[in-house]
Formats: C-alpha cells, structure tokens, sequence
C-alpha cells in the first residue's frame, strides 16, 4: 500500500539514535526524575528526507480530512486535497481570478443562453494509464444530478443542470434551466468513470482504502492515516507540467503554536494560519533565521451584520430585533461612529485591510469602493445628527426614543474569537459616547438566537469565492426560511426587491464586465442600506521556511497568500531549496549528540550517587 | 424524559449502598461457604447497579448533547456555497428531519445492539472511528498510567516513611506544583524545550503525532516510542502527584500503628517493616485511587492529545463536539462512561478480595 523507497545508508544510525533518544528518555522515567533525562540527540526528521534524494514539502494542517470522496468532503482542507488530486474543468488565473483552461480547453454557451459546450483536453491521463475524457466529466455530474449521496458536497454547481452529454471524448455538453453566469466557475473535481462506476453507496465510500488513488491532477494521493498526515506524490504526466516537489505531505497538528515550533525546528516546511497566524505568533517567527512570514489580502469579511426583522419566505415575522434598527439612520449612524482604523491597528494588530464594500479587494474584479459622498466614514458627530433626526434625541447621557425607553442594544459575539470580545468593548465605548447602550452577547454557538432571529446585530464573516454568486445570494429574498426559526440559507434575514432583481440579473449576465458592473451595483446597495457593515478584511498570515521552499507562487501573484488557494497554483509552483538546508541540520544534529553524551553521562552520574546514597541511608537505618 | 433517568439513577445509587450493608460486617465470621454465597451476592449486585447506570448514560448522553444549540448541517457546511436542497437533503440523510421521539428510540435501539450509527462530518460508523482512535488513547493514556501510579507510589512510600525530611518536603512540594501546572502548557514547554531545542539542549524530540510515516516493522515501533516519549512525559509529569499524596497520607495513617512497633520489635530490617507491613495496608486508598484512574485511560487526555497532535479519542471527541456531530459524540460519551462504570465496578468486585472488612 504504502510506496517507500528503500531505506537510505543514513538510516542506520538515525534509528540507533531513536532508539537511544526513547530508551534513556524511557529511563530517565524510570528512575523517577521529573524533569526529563536529556538523551543522545536525534537528528531533525527533515535530514532524513535529503538523504533519500526525494525532496518532501511538508505542510502543517489544522484540521483533519472529512472524507476523500469529494462527492464528500466538506472541510476545506479535504476540498484543497481534492484540486490537487483531480482536475476541475477550469482553473482560476493566479493574477485575477479569472477562468482559464484546466480539463476543458474551451467552454462556450449557445445563443439562447442555455447550452455550454466545453472542448476537454485529449493530452490529460488518468494515473492508471488510461485517458481522461468528457465521458469522465458526464458521468461525474449525472452522478451528482441523479444520487442524493453523490450530491452531498457539490450539488449547488448541478442544481439548475437540465441535462449534461458527452457526444464525443472531447466534448462535454451541459444544458441548462436557467441562464447562469458561474458555468466557468464550476468546482466540482471530475473522477475517473471507470474507477467511481464500481461504488455502490456514495454516501459511505470515503475514497480511502486503495491507495495510490486514481487522479488526474498535480499530484497522486499514495498514503493517507486519519487524522496525522496525508502523502502525495508529484503527478510526473500531469498536462500543465510535473511539479518540482517529489512529495507533498499534510501534516495535521491540532494546535497552532506546535505547529509553529514545528516550523522553527524544520519539521515542516509551510505553515498556515487557521485562518491565520496570530500577531503573535508572526511576530515571533518574523526574525527566525530561514523563515519567511508571508502576509497576503484575505478572502473573507469582517462584518457588523443588523437584524432587519427576521422574517419566513412567505413574510411572516419572528424575532425580536430592536425596532430602532428598521430605520436606515439609526443603522447608518451606528457605522458612522465605528473607527475602523482603531480596530485594524489595535485588534488585528495591522494584520488587516479596513472594510469597504462587501467583496474583499482581493478579488478585483468585483472589488467595490463607495464614492466620497458615499462613505459612512468615522463622524461621530455625524452619527449623533443622524439620531437625533430619527427621532432618538439625548436626554441626560442617553439617547431615549419616542416610546421614552432607552436605545439599548445586544450584539452576538463568537465566545471562541478573541477579535470578537475585544470589538465589542470598542463598540460600547463608541455608542456609550453617543448614548447607546450595548450589550455584549458572547455565545460558544451563536447560530440558535440567530436563526431565531433574537439578536440585534451580530458580528459576521464569510470567505468569498473568486465568483461570488453565493455570498451575494444568501441576502435574496430565497434564502429565507421556509418556518420559521428553521435554519435556511440566508445570513441576515435581508429581503429586497431591488437587490434581488439585481441578483438575477448578474446570474443571467455571461459578459464579465456588465456582470461585474452589476455586483458593484448590489455593493453599493448594501452598504447604503446599513444592514452590512464591512470592518476589515482580515490579512492571510502565514510561515515558510526558505530554507526548504525556495520559491512559491502567491494568488493574487504580486503579494498574495499561499495556503487555501484556488487552484493547486502554490504547491504545484513550489520549487526546493535545494541541498544546503541538510548541510545545517547535520551540523545541529553532531551538536545535539555531544550535548546528548555529556548531559547523558550527568544524568547517569546524578542517578548513580542518588542510589549510592540511598544505600547508604539503609544501612545506616538498619543500625 | 429525562425523568426517566433519574430513577434509574437512583437505583444504582442503591444498589451501591445496598451490597456491603446486606451483607455487613458481622457476616465475615460465618462459615465459609456463607461467605462465598454473601461475595457472590455482593458482585451480582454490584453488576446489575453497573448495567443500570450504563442504560442511564445512554438515555443521558442522547439528550446531553441535544442541549448543545446547534445545527450540525448548517455547522458542517459552513462556508461553502449550498442550496436550500442541499441542506434539507442532508439533514433528512441524517435523520434529523424526524420528530425527537424516533430518533431517540432508533438511537437507543440501535446502540442496543451495538450500533451507533455513522458520524454525520466523517461518512463512517462511530464504531469504526472509535475503533480506529481507540489504540492511539490506550498506548498514550496507558503508558502514562503504569508510569505514573508505579511513581506515585514508589515516591509516596518514600516521601511518608521518611517524613519531614529534605527529601520529603522537597518531593511533596514538586509534586504539586506539577500537579497545578496546566498540561496542554507543560506539553508546548516541553515541546519549545525538547523537540524544537533551546539553547545548548538540542530538538530530539517529535513536535506532534504519533507517528513520521512510511516506517515498518521494528523502524516503526521505535517511530511511534520516539513520538511517545514527550506527551507521556507531560502526562506523568501532571498525574504522579496525586497517587503519590494519596499514598503518602495513608502511609502516614499507618506509620503510628503499634502492629509496625511489633514488627520493629521482633527485629525486622526497617525496609521489610515498609514493604511487607506497612505498604499492603496503606495501598487500599491508592488501590481505589488507581480504579478510578484505570476508568479515564479510555478518555484520553483532550488536552495533551491536542498539543501534541495525537490521533487518539479525545481529539475526536473534540471535532465530534465542535460540529456537533451527534452520533458521534453520543458513541464516544457511552464507551468513555462504560469505560469508568467498568472500572468501578471491578474495584469493587476485587476490594472485598483485598480488604475482608468490605462486602462480607
């Protein structure tokens, strides 16, 4: 199962000192001493991969794989897995995103808007020898549109398929029911036929028992153990190119700061944040000789999300969000008295891009800035005039409604982000100034009050995809409820007649730019109405060591981020060092055996005079 | 329902009171087949009260996790583009669609008969991923055991026959001050310390998991030994002291007994007084102490299992919490509480067998 090379010569003699290492560590527990014995060093784990002659990227991972279907896999590491394992009909451009060729060549819809038809490469093989063909990709999605199983992880990208052909092993005909703009954006992994047609239940084959596993992409899956690493091999006849790494592994580490000691001490070769590293944590590793810190623009939002009335998709109402917030000045004037530079420097430490519209800049083509007039820059002065017209004037040190109650309010935080907790104690002193109370919310699991609608604001993120039709749909009057309380796709209750025409119109828009035009449109809706305000985009912190990768593309290219891209660009691109960092770490390990000898001898010599003088005490006590 | 489970609480409850006083004290002088009878009686009562208390945990631990405000489909899917379809697709796949009454029969219907259904993140049934993680916990936690009740012990006897001394004050305040320190920092001390190397010591150590990969046969032991070495460390470290305090005080009660003046006076040597006389007697607190230990090898170490990136229960019990993945969750809380019932209830079978005074 497991494909190994031969045991280098050096092996020998690391294993001798395994072995020493766990048996004098083993007796040093032993004979009761609490503080370690410190044994013969070992040499670091990364010498023994150049010695083989293979060169090895290993990447430290937070999360465990799900499932190795991707029929499957929800969790994003599993998905990244799946990229490199399988080729996708399109990939996106490492420079801006857009759709270029993977699988599929050339893709084209019909005139009337509801017929594509993608041209798939003839020069991409299956590693099984066999060729990979638009029979493959057919099957692929018919298995999604007709197997309930097989649509678990996927199925949104099949959902408005009418029917999908192959008349020939280069084309692949997919008709539609609806326009629809993301048919270059389609991430569904195509699995060999021949191999998947075997699979009685989708739902339980998790695509992990034969191993090296059938693929197309930049690398072959050969070795996967739950929940401790995940080997890949480069994919020698992959189309675009073989990658320069022989060896990628994921290394699960469930707790970041071992991780980063992993990094330190050369163990692995990359690592990211979960989403990202602490400022901490970078800032530790910033002056680390062979370590690189890579910051680069992140996919996802941090939001100031307010309750607009939690309603079901036949209108009924529910909840018990704070009237005040119904009306547009009173939202507006609470961002207006958010300073957001604050935030950034003080609690993203400077790891993070003041929010604007709603797409992060990172995605360019949709990025939307509001105009001058526009903007709900910080003005507290502003934010009370506001107020004051909405009809909650200041009355002692608080602002007091027409009903003669208090405008206080709750916001829901996540008791497991410390971002969270440290905004909320800004925004109380903020809307404490202006004379609004608020109450800080701090739940481990937010999602019940929010679903119920019981919330006045809430702090919300989500990470966008290069298309962003989903996050733009969760805010169209279909994403509501059915029942209420019920949980449905929808974020934030937000049901609106202008966005959601707006939103039709961007899915059924095939030109980019008129597309892009529209989704702008929607932004700027968004931000005017005061339901979503974006605080930041958090950056990508991450940690490589240079010594080991020599170079590694980022997306977007010019100081992008490395780890969760889209496409395989990162590990695909990464090129090795070379053979100097073996030089270092044999040198350290020579180091490590002589500091090992001589504080071996130390502990030995202590544990000997311990015993001598224990006899002695004996003998004396026996007198 | 809930109310269901109280009663049979209750009675467990009982029963635990209901064994040694039925058969008190004054029985231990009857003739000795009236003995056997009476022990057998005590260990059947003790059996039937364990399998009580283990229907109760199943009941329990089907509404215990129930209580958590969730939604483990919406959880799961988190982040990534699904339809409306999709997630009711889901959620009737996994049976939560269905009134709270049936699921809760099937559930315990189906653990009945051994099953416990498949993990709603992982496609898997429970059983096959707590069998999977269930080797990593036993050698991880197990190792730590022996290592630290055999320490325990051995530095409890020590420390209490030599009481008041440099050594005794010194051990008992170390141990302590262990026994405070929390283990997942212990653990990243040692790891910054041991495996990443500080200063002249140099990184000998593993900074995580259990194993490096692709090893075989003996190369592969000395692997998962070599890996072993720093979490069982921080598990001994934080867990002697406590059997070495139980052991030490209840040396200490025994230390004035004139029986230890008698043996003394007929002439033994000192240790023989220690490890004859005084220790058997003193061991049945420990004896107790280490049961209740045995029961929590099974639940691993959440915290030491994370730190170090073990592959074992507690960092599944984890993920199965963080979604929460009900079936999962469920499955793991059942053998983690049998694993203590068992325990228990083996401490108590045998302590009648070590101590006559009880369930005679």
């Amino acid at each position: 199962m497991v494909e190994r090379v031969p045991p280098p010569p050096a092996q020998p003699r690391s294993r001798l000192r395994v072995l020493l290492a766990s048996g004098a560590a083993a007796l040093a527990l032993a004979a009761g001493s609490i503080v370690p014995g410190v044994p013969l060093g070992a040499a670091p784990q990364q010498a023994q991969a150049a010695d083989s002659g293979k060169s090895t990227l290993t990447v430290a991972v937070a999360q465990s794989v799900d499932s190795l279907s991707p029929f499957l896999a929800q969790k994003l590491m599993s998905t990244s897995v799946s990229r490199l394992m399988y080729d996708f009909l399109t990939n996106y451009d490492p420079k801006d995103n857009h759709a270029v060729p993977a699988l599929a060549t050339k893709w084209e819809p019909s005139a009337d808007k509801l017929t594509w038809t993608y041209t798939i490469r003839s020069d991409s093989k299956w590693s099984d020898g066999q060729q990979a063909t638009a029979e493959d990709a057919a099957w692929t999605f018919n298995k999604m549109m007709t197997d309930e199983g097989a649509a678990q992880a996927n199925g949104n990208f099949v959902a408005n398929f009418k029917k999908v052909t192959a008349p020939s092993p280069t084309q692949l005909v997919i008709e539609l029911k609806e326009p629809q703009a993301t048919m270059a954006a389609l991430d569904v992994p195509i699995v060999p036929k021949h191999v998947w047609e075997k699979v009685g239940d989708f739902s339980k084959f998790n695509n992990d028992t034969k191993f090296p596993i059938v693929g197309n992409g930049p690398f072959i899956l050969t070795d996967y153990k739950v929940d401790q690493y995940v080997k890949l091999k480069a994919n020698k006849d992959f189309w675009r190119g073989k990658p320069k790494f022989d060896e990628l592994v994921f290394k699960t580490y469930k707790d970041q700061d071992a991780a980063v000691a992993a990094l330190r001490k050369g163990e692995v070769s990359f690592v990211a944040g979960s989403p990202a590293l602490t400022p901490a944590q970078a800032a530790s590793l910033k002056g680390e000789k062979n370590v690189k810190v890579n910051e680069g623009p992140g996919r996802r939002f941090f939001a100031l999300a307010t309750n607009p009335g939690a309603q079901t998709k036949d209108g009924k109402k529910f909840g018990n969000g704070n009237k005040a917030l119904l009306d547009q000045k009173v939202r507006q004037a609470l961002f207006l008295s958010i300073d957001r530079k604050t935030i950034i420097d003080k609690v993203f430490q400077g790891h993070a891009v003041e929010g604007q519209g709603y797409i992060p800049p990172r995605f360019s083509t949709y990025f939307w800035q509001p105009s001058a007039d526009q903007s709900l820059a910080y003005d507290p002065a502003k934010a009370a005039k506001l107020l004051d017209e909405a009809g909650y004037p200041l009355k002692g040190d608080q602002r007091v409604g027409k009903d003669g109650k208090p405008l206080d309010l709750r916001i829901l935080c996540h008791a497991t982000d410390p971002n969270d907790k440290a905004i909320g104690k800004y925004l109380q002193e903020w809307w404490g100034k202006l004379g609004i109370g608020l109450k800080v919310d701090c739940l481990d699991n937010v999602s019940v009050p929010w679903y119920a609608g019981e919330y006045d604001l809430a702090f919300d993120g989500w990470s966008v995809n290069p298309d962003p039709d989903f996050v733009l749909g969760i805010h169209t009057c279909g994403a509501l409820p059915v029942k209420a309380k019920d949980s449905a796709t929808t974020d934030n209750f937000i049901c609106d007649k202008t966005y959601d025409e707006l939103y039709k119109k961007q899915l059924a828009e095939y030109d980019p730019a008129k597309r892009a035009d529209i989704v702008k449109q929607m932004q700027s809706w968004m931000y005017d109405s005061g339901y979503m305000n974006i605080i930041a985009y958090p950056n990508a912190v991450e940690a490589y060591r240079t010594d080991q990768i020599k170079s590694i593309k980022t997306m977007p290219e010019a100081a992008g981020n490395i780890y969760g891209q889209d496409g395989y660009w990162s590990w695909w691109s990464a090129v090795p060092a070379g053979s100097s960092s073996s030089d270092s770490s044999g040198g350290s390990g020579s180091t490590g055996v002589v500091v090992g000898i001589i504080v071996a001898v130390v502990v030995l010599a202590g544990g000997g005079l311990f015993i001598a003088k224990r006899r002695r005490t004996t003998a004396d006590d026996r007198e | 329902m809930t109310a269901e489970s109280t009663p049979a609480l209750v009675q467990v409850a009982d029963a635990d009171t209901e064994g040694p006083a039925q058969a008190g004290p004054s029985a231990a002088r009857g003739p000795r087949a009236r003995n056997t009878k009476a022990y057998l009686q005590y260990v059947a009562a003790k059996i039937v009260g364990a399998a009580v208390s283990l229907f109760a945990v199943l009941v329990t631990s089907f509404f215990l996790f129930r209580l958590i405000p969730s939604d483990p489909v919406k959880q799961m899917t988190g982040g990534r583009p699904v339809s409306a379809e999709q997630l009711q697709s889901l959620r009737r796949q996994f049976g939560l669609d269905q009134p709270m009454w049936r699921q809760f029969t099937s559930y315990v219907g189906d653990a009945l008969t051994g099953d416990f259904g498949t993990s709603f993140q992982f496609h898997a049934p429970v059983i096959d991923k707590i069998t999977e993680a269930l080797p990593a916990t036993l050698l991880l936690t197990g190792t730590s055991y022996v290592l630290y009740t055999a320490l325990g012990i051995w530095l409890g006897t020590r420390t209490a026959w030599r009481n008041g001394s440099m050594s005794d004050r010194f051990n008992t305040a170390f141990a302590l001050t262990l026994y405070s320190v929390p283990s997942f920092w212990l653990g990243l001390l040692l790891i910054i310390v041991f495996a990443v190397g500080i200063g002249p010591i140099p990184g000998m150590f593993p900074t995580g998991g259990m194993q490096s990969g692709g090893e075989s046969g003996f190369a592969y032991i000395l692997d998962v030994a070599h890996h072993l070495v720093l979490p069982v460390i921080t598990l001994v470290a934080v867990g002697y002291a406590q059997t070495l305090l139980v052991m030490r005080s209840s040396l200490l009660d025994e230390m004035g007994s004139d029986y230890l003046t008698t043996a003394r006076a007929k002439g033994l040597r000192d240790d023989v007084v220690r490890r004859k006389h005084a220790v058997p007697n003193a061991m049945l607190p420990t004896f107790t102490l280490m049961f209740v230990n045995l029961g929590q090898v099974v639940a691993g170490q959440i915290l030491v299992e994370t730190v170090f990136s073990w592959p074992g229960l507690g960092g599944l019990f984890y993920q199965g919490l963080s979604v929460p993945d009900l079936p999962l969750v469920q499955g793991l809380f059942f053998v983690f509480a049998t694993a203590v019932i068992l325990a228990n209830t083996l401490a108590d079978v045998l302590y009648p067998l070590l101590d006559p005074r009880v369930g005679r």
